[in-house]
């Protein structure tokens, strides 16, 4: 007889290994073989466990030992997980490197919060004070922010004691009526979504600094975008602008079966960049979740739970919080591959018929909440999609644009002509548009809406003439239109292309995308009268401003720049007699 | 003593299933003796108390159900040694040439272990391979894994053999090696190989692994391994910068797909199994730096796109793993234009990191963007031009569409011998652009354009 809980493997598949004798239940991490490799139970037949293994089981083979923990997969949460950066079953990388050298060798186990840094913790709670579940009872300083150190949602109490000073994330810091112990650091099943009070409208816009984002496509807080695109298209760079760039507190970016390199470009460039909010390293409002390509696929299957888990913790405490997935496709493909070796019944293009269910359990972790310990908190989803063969009609992409409320179609037409972000002011949307713009209205401009239309407007105008264009040429084209070609083109040229490479242009407040295209639309009614005087297109075309026009947006002094071009383009216009 | 079964009870494909043994590794190397007395070796890729399944590496004719089966209790190793430098060695790691064995310093896994993403440092060291296109437009990094995708036909083998000739890293006298792993390739493809890096002195400094068209199929799906290993080893152990040219990654693939039909499993996309993408990239990933050691392992797989398509699997999921692309272009090549690369849609995304001042030129950048969009504009207007014909155009779409001609004819073009500096290939761009309107030069700032711009040029 093999004693309760311990078994043995009885077929080894790749990551997809066969137990007897474990009587665990559903998802219950177990630890596989002599090597005491970490898997997670995924299947029960009859007495069998099937178990997804997180690390390469190449070696292990039937009749080794296997054991269950009785727990489920878990994350910790407390202090010291900004800046880190984690594995798909948050295993700090660094502490890797330290203990196996500078490949990831298998069977090493590293707590995901450190176990000896002390914290400074501050009580915000008073003995008997009657606590709620999720209620914050202290604080501590952390990268960018304060750290409020919560109840655990499922625990409630009169406060008996609770101390400031510095601690552990496992000291005791106090303790309730009960005799249950208050410590700064909590675990959470990645697989179970945090509960909050209740859910609230997203109506705030994330503001990117991205001009075709911010302007034409906005994601709310606490709203869900996708970013398809073939390869090479900008995917990576989209939701890296967007992990420096956009008025989060917090942002997770979960890189889940890409590339290495991508990673350490992100851990070398962050700490020397500055979060636009506080100014401080960008670094101290980060965690990143690595689990690159050639890493194993079960721990890339658990990564996006294990970083939306990060994120619910730190929504909980009021924040702000945006998690980029890059890319949700290799996500989908892990599901499928573990889903093929257990030889389940495949749907579209191999992948497991839950595919739809589990990509809208992710995103409907996210959402803007009043949490349970009051205030406002909210995780902003940005999932990059990447489409086999670039083509959007595959599962993945068209499953998850059943879910998300924006769509950021980037096209490899563009990208081949280098108009980056590569994004298709066509066929790409933002449902929040409507709801945003009242926020627009009252801290941009009064005119915001206006201005967005004209734009959209005109692009879809030059769409029509190109068609014509593409059969006669634009010079069997009224002057007037083939204004309204040469104005879209500037709002493609100057204002939708945006460097991330280029120091200024990389980023653009709201308040200068704002004038930015109005002295665009300044410009076209300008030409647009100077047309209807017989003034010919070509000097129009001509003039100094329009070439200043398309600079503006790689001049330090950008701003000023705007100010001047007004005047400018009324004095060279009334030299045409406008 | 290894034990010696006799027990295959089936064998489909390049598979063999064996029942009733001892307990076995998953991933163990399993040596088959056959009954004409010669061995065949072989993987496990699924293992149970009931049934083993083994891949056979060198195939599986001649086995038969009395064949005996030894499993050799580890994993796949190779040995390795700095003596293989110069050594030609067929795809599975046996010596081809008259040489002698190789005696291991070290044996290694084949089946590489990830680098630690937090051990990799940035790649960034501007690789000159004297090619514009490459250099300009499309900037390969030491570190960088950056495929061609090409088609039947196209002088792929020889974009590759000038990179391999050329690539330097400036102001540098490194120790530097190349690796090449063949798979699936003629003989005669692999012959012209041998011959340039026997005239350039290259084979000295190179390991060679030859799979060929007539060896077995399943081989191929060692040998980029092996040849990532003996990188590995020279370049993290021995410190050495290099460069592994591996051609054709089709082939790879078929074989590939060859094992996950004979498994009966669920395919993803045409055939090729769901799992492609992960595989690919556990080969592609060994390319880097790591921080702390002095060596580089440097990419440059060759794949042939099926029917010169770029979203066909193969391509596609490569394109998704590697940092970039250089596409050859048919229509180039047709125009009798060497190298015949589509810069358009070609790319390198580890350029940044590699260029401007202190890597290149301070212009690169700007030179780079404006070069994109005065082709494409100029590549728009042949289209209109086909429609209402050249005059209909105006003076300034006039010098686009030359512009287009000459950058192909000048900028991309050059002798497969002709080695450009980066100042020259600058210098080049510069020379084209100024054909164009000043005005029209929106990519480039006012300051560059002072400095360098002929017309204002000291
Ligand atoms: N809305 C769009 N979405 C995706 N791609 C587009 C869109 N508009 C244009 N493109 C792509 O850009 C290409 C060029 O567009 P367009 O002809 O408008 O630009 P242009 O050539 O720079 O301008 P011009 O016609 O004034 O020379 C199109 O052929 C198409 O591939
Ligand atoms: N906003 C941008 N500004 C400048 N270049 C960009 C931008 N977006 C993408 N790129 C270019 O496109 C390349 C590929 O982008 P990436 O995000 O890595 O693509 P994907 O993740 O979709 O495969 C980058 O290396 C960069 O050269
Ligand atoms: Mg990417
Ligand atoms: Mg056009």
């Amino acid at each position: 007889m093999v004693e309760q809980g311990k078994g043995k493997i009885v077929r080894v598949a790749g990551p997809v290994v066969t137990a007897e004798g474990i009587s665990p239940r559903m998802y219950d991490v177990v630890l596989v073989g002599d090597l005491s490799l970490m898997g997670e139970v995924i299947k029960l037949v009859g007495d069998r466990s099937i178990i997804q293994v997180y690390e390469d089981t190449s070696g292990i083979r039937p009749g080794e030992p296997v054991s269950n923990t009785g727990e489920p997969l878990q994350v910790e949460l407390g202090p010291g997980l900004l800046s880190s950066i984690y594995d798909g079953v948050q295993r700090p990388l660094p502490v890797l490197m330290e203990k196996q050298g500078d490949f990831v060798s298998r069977g090493v186990t590293a707590p995901g919060l450190d176990r000896e840094k002390k914290w400074k913790f501050k009580p915000t709670v008073k003995q008997g004070d009657e606590l709620q579940g999720g209620m914050v009872i202290g604080e501590v300083p952390e990268g960018n922010l304060v750290h409020k150190v919560m109840l655990p949602p499922k625990v409630r109490g009169k406060v008996k004691s609770i101390s400031a000073g510095e601690f552990t994330v496992e000291e005791a810091i106090g303790e309730l009526d009960s005799g249950h112990k208050l410590r700064m650091m909590q675990k959470w099943p990645v697989r179970t979504a945090r509960p909050y009070a209740e859910k609230l409208l997203p109506d705030i816009p994330l503001v990117t600094g991205q001009r075709v984002l911010d302007t034409l496509f906005p994601l709310a807080k606490g709203g869900t975008a996708a970013i398809p695109g073939g390869f090479g298209t900008g995917k990576t760079v989209t939701s890296q602008q967007l992990s420096k760039w956009s008025d989060a507190h917090i942002v997770i970016y979960v890189g889940c079966g890409e590339r290495g390199n991508e990673m350490t470009e992100v851990l070398t460039s962050f700490p020397e960049l500055e979060d636009p909010r506080t100014g401080k390293p960008l670094m101290g409002r980060t965690t990143l979740i690595a689990n690159t390509s050639n890493m194993p696929v079960a721990a890339r299957e658990a990564s996006v739970y294990t970083g939306i888990t990060v994120a619910e913790y730190y929504r909980d405490m009021g924040y702000d919080v945006s998690l980029m997935a890059d890319s949700t496709s290799r996500w989908a493909e892990a599901m499928r591959e573990i889903s093929s070796r257990l030889e389940e019944m495949p749907g579209e293009e191999g992948y497991p018929a839950y595919l739809a269910s589990r990509l809208s359990e992710f995103y409907e972790r996210c959402g803007r909440v009043k949490t349970l310990a009051g205030p406002t908190g909210s995780i902003s989803v940005i999932g990059a999609v990447s489409p086999s063969g670039g083509d959007f009609s595959e599962p993945v992409t068209q499953n998850t644009l059943r879910i998300v409320k924006v769509f950021w179609a980037l096209d490899s037409k563009l990208r081949e002509r280098r108009h980056f972000p590569a994004i298709n002011w066509l066929t790409s949307y933002s449902l929040y548009s409507p709801i945003l713009e009242e926020w627009y209205r009252k801290n941009v401009a009064e005119d915001w809406g206006a201005l967005r239309l004209w734009a959209m407007e005109t692009l879809q105008q030059e769409s029509e003439l190109q068609e014509i264009v593409q059969l006669v040429g634009a010079d069997a084209l009224p002057e007037e239109q083939r204004l309204t070609l040469d104005v879209a083109r500037m709002i493609r040229e100057f204002f939708l292309q945006q460097s991330a490479y280029h120091p200024v242009d990389t980023y653009s407040p709201l308040k200068r995308q704002y004038e930015y295209m109005n002295a665009i639309r300044k410009y076209s009614e300008l030409a647009k009268k100077a047309v209807s005087l017989e003034v010919s297109l070509e000097k129009v075309q001509t003039l100094k401003c329009r070439v200043d026009l398309g600079k503006l947006k790689f001049e330090e002094e950008m701003d000023k720049g705007l100010k001047a071009i007004a005047g400018q383009m009324e004095t060279e216009f009334s030299g045409l007699g406008v | 003593m290894t034990k010696e079964y006799h027990t295959i009870c089936q064998i489909a494909g390049p598979l063999v299933f064996v029942e009733k043994t001892e307990p076995v590794a998953y991933g163990e190397l399993v040596s088959i003796a056959l009954p004409d007395g010669s061995t065949k070796r072989g993987q496990v890729l699924d293992t149970s108390e009931e049934l083993v399944v083994v891949q056979v590496f060198e195939g599986t004719g001649g086995i038969d159900n009395a064949s005996g089966v030894k499993f050799l209790g580890e994993t796949l190793k190779m040995p390795v040694s700095k003596d293989m430098l110069g050594r030609i060695l067929s795809g599975s790691g046996d010596p081809l040439d008259k040489g002698p064995p190789i005696i291991p310093e070290k044996r290694l896994e084949i089946i590489g272990a990830a680098i630690n993403p937090y051990a990799r440092d940035n790649p960034r060291e501007f690789i000159q391979t004297g090619i514009s296109s490459i250099d300009g437009m499309n900037t390969l990094v030491r570190g960088q894994k950056l495929p061609i995708f090409s088609g039947s036909g196209l002088p792929h083998n020889d974009i590759a053999l000038q990179i391999a000739r050329q690539a330097k890293v400036l102001g540098e006298k490194e120790d530097f090696a190349v690796v090449f792993g063949a798979m699936g390739i003629t003989s005669e493809e692999a012959q012209y190989f041998m011959k340039d890096f026997e005239r350039t002195g290259a084979l000295k400094r190179a390991v060679v692994f030859l799979n060929l068209a007539d060896d077995p199929a399943i081989e191929r799906l060692l040998t980029p391994k092996l040849a990532l290993t003996t990188a590995e080893y020279l370049a993290f152990d021995l410190g050495m910068h290099v460069l592994v040219i591996l051609t054709d990654l089709t082939n790879y693939c078929e074989a590939l797909r060859q094992i996950g039909a004979a498994r009966e499993e669920v395919p993803a996309r045409r055939g090729y199994p769901g799992y492609m993408y992960t595989d690919l990239a556990n080969m592609y990933e060994r390319a880097g730096r790591i921080k702390n050691k002095r060596g580089s392992i440097t990419q440059f797989p060759i794949l042939s796109m099926p029917g010169d398509d770029i979203t066909h699997p193969i391509p596609d999921l490569t394109g998704y793993i590697t940092e970039g692309q250089i596409v050859a272009s048919r229509e180039l090549h047709r125009k009798g234009i060497f190298p015949p690369v589509a810069v358009e849609r070609s790319l390198s995304r580890l350029m940044g990191q590699g260029i401007g001042e202190g890597h290149t030129r301070e212009d690169h950048r700007a030179v780079s963007d404006q070069l994109y969009a005065a082709y494409a504009e100029g590549r728009d207007l042949r289209g209109l031009v086909a429609i209402v014909g050249k005059e209909a155009l105006s003076e300034r779409d006039r010098k686009f569409l030359d512009f287009a001609d000459s950058f192909e004819g000048r900028f991309v073009r050059q002798d497969m011998n002709e080695d450009r500096t980066i100042d020259q290939t600058l210098d080049l761009a510069w020379e084209l652009l100024s054909t164009l309107p000043i005005d029209s030069l929106t990519k480039i700032d006012r300051k560059l354009i002072e400095k360098y711009h002929p017309s204002t040029k000291k």
